[in-house]
């Protein structure tokens, strides 16, 4: 019997090496190529050709990230990519808020209809807008411009940030507006200082779910965007890795800058986006 | 009263109009259009002419274009089957109570936030026949022989195409399923314990059916995302070599602005949205066809 017990325990604890091996070496490989990327881009070819393809830096290499930032225009696709993802978050969040406070709250007959018309738009694919869209830019001469982009995005971002705040919205208890609409409140009154402010986690949730998106976001941004003026991050390292085809020393600090702000983020928040992508599959 | 204010029709408008502004114009209106488009021979100026269903026909006798749609589904079938029960072990493991548990989490989850242009550039580094990391560690551990040109390699570059997709989501998909199992009652968990139950036993006899509606989403999500894949196969082979890893993403993209045939494109991309939607209903049906079953 002890014997039995014994076994099972030590049996027990070598799984559990085991476990924790096969989860380390899992973590291992979700980050390595990361922190390769890191120590590459602050390396000269010779160190990264030569003696020393995976470790640390030997002379941190900082002109890297000078160079790619002004020479390969890093620095511009990083304004550009803010710009677009700043517009596309602002533009979601405003019309995608008000168009789920009447779809929740408001009384009339197409509510219901509305709301499975739109979403309907999160089972559409990038892909299916992807010409008719640039034809319409063509014809508007609104190729190669912030608009080309952030319309687009905020088009495809709306049905979600619709889901993520119906959700919210349907939680607040009608009382609050029963309560306003005594005091003699008008309905624009009641949505702007009483239903927005209590919105602000759903805000945090649509944000971080809107700027992964429109952060990352590829295929519309090759399409749309040539001009190196609008070009942003996710075009523009494309551009880099043809221009500095055999120096990875720029290429790396080009690929660390378009992602130091997401990890920013993650490390300030990573509860919260984890969350807002869980919310995200979720409701779609 | 409330009812009154609340009814506000000229409210219900300005609520909503933006919204159906531009839901309409850049997502109801476009796809109308592919699918007008894609009845059409059109090179992008001038006018197209009518012809019927023939860019459908062609595309099922275009031998490219099947080799990119059965790609995608070979990419969707390696999900479901690969990527998907990765991550369920993980979640499985980490849910049960690991130390570093929430770090766990938080580090799978990396690759997921980070572009898919960076991860598309990086790995192009990490396949680099000469100075890239896999060729160097195999070289390392005495497997020189297997080193490869992996991206240039026409009979490889399918899959090494596939692994950073399938990578990249490993923590997304685990994510789900972590969330899932945690908002299962604990109540459950301990009475099979009490049971004696093993974790194993646990896992497959309670815990994987209470999580099939997550498990529901991941399928439609993996096979769905597959079928639209994109940005990593442009970035890393751009469909090539030889259009060894085409998929219907990349194909349409050439084809309609290299090719400048907006006709033919366009019936690829209303393919995809069909695609995707039969797909969605076919696993959806399948789901409940085993719950039914039980």
């Amino acid at each position: 019997m002890s014997d039995r017990v014994q076994n099972r325990r030590s049996g027990f604890s070598i799984s559990k090496v085991l476990m924790y091996a096969a989860l380390f070496i899992v973590a291992v490989i979700q980050l390595f190529p990361l922190y390769w990327m890191f120590s590459f881009s602050l390396k000269d070819n010779s160190e990264i050709f030569g003696g020393n393809p995976i470790g640390l830096p030997g002379k941190w290499l900082w002109s890297n990230y000078s160079n790619a930032l002004l020479q390969g225009n890093v620095g511009r696709y990083f304004v550009n990519s803010v710009i677009v993802t700043a517009a596309t978050i602002i533009l979601t969040t405003i019309i995608a808020v008000m168009a789920s406070y009447a779809l929740t709250r408001m009384v009339f007959k197409l509510r219901k209809p509305l709301n499975s018309f739109f979403i309907l738009g999160l089972t559409v694919p990038l892909h299916s807008a992807l010409l008719p869209i640039f034809v319409m830019l063509r014809n508007l001469k609104m190729v190669n411009s912030y608009w080309a982009l952030i319309a687009p995005y905020t088009a495809f971002a709306i049905p979600m940030a619709l889901l993520i705040f119906s959700g919210f919205m349907g939680s607040i208890p009608r009382e609050m507006e029963e309560a306003a609409c005594i005091d003699g409140c008008s309905i624009y009154k009641i949505f702007f200082t009483i239903i927005l402010p209590l919105m602000k986690p759903a805000i945090a949730t649509v944000t971080i779910f809107t700027f992964l998106q429109a952060w990352n976001e590829l295929m519309y941004a090759v399409v749309f965007i040539s001009d190196a003026k609008y070009k942003t991050l996710t075009v523009g390292i494309q551009s880099l890795a043809g221009q500095y085809t055999t120096e990875w020393g720029p290429i790396g600090a080009g690929l660390m800058v378009a992602t130091i702000p997401t990890l920013i983020i993650y490390s300030i928040m990573s509860k919260k986006v984890q969350d807002s992508l869980v919310v995200g599959a979720v409701k779609g | 009263m409330v009812d009154k204010v609340l009814g506000n029709k000229k409210a219900i408008v300005f609520f909503l109009f933006p919204a159906l502004v531009v839901f309409i114009g850049l997502i109801i209106i476009p796809i109308i259009m592919s699918t007008y488009y894609s009845l059409q021979e059109w090179s992008g100026f001038g006018e197209g002419t009518f012809i019927g269903l023939q860019n459908y026909k062609g595309l099922l006798s275009d031998p490219i274009f099947v080799k990119a749609a059965v790609n995608s589904l070979i990419l969707a079938i390696a999900s479901v089957f690969i990527q998907l029960p990765i991550s369920l072990l993980l979640a499985l493991t980490l849910a049960k109570g690991v130390k570093f548990e929430k770090s766990l989490v938080t580090i799978y989850f990396v690759p997921v936030i980070i572009s898919t242009v960076v991860i598309g550039q990086l790995w192009m580094k990490i396949y680099n026949p000469e100075y890239g990391i896999l060729n160097i560690l195999l070289k390392a551990i005495g497997l020189e022989s297997f080193a490869s040109e992996w991206l240039g390699d026409p009979k490889r570059a399918l899959a090494a195409t596939f692994i950073p997709i399938i990578w990249q989501y490993i923590g997304y998909h685990m994510l789900l399923m972590y969330a899932g199992i945690k908002s299962i009652s604990t109540d459950i968990f301990e009475a099979a314990v009490i049971d004696g139950s093993s974790w194993w036993n646990t896992s497959m006899k309670i815990t994987i059916p209470m999580l099939k509606p997550v498990l529901n989403v991941s399928v439609i999500f993996a096979v769905t995302g597959a079928l639209k894949v994109f940005d990593l196969v442009y970035v890393l082979t751009g469909g090539g070599p030889a259009h060894a890893s085409e998929v219907i993403g990349t194909y349409m993209v050439s084809t309609i602005f290299k090719g400048n045939q907006y006709g033919y494109g366009s019936a690829m991309a209303v393919f995809v949205i069909l695609e995707c939607f039969a797909l969605s209903i076919l696993v959806g049906l399948l789901f409940r066809e085993k719950e039914e079953a039980k």
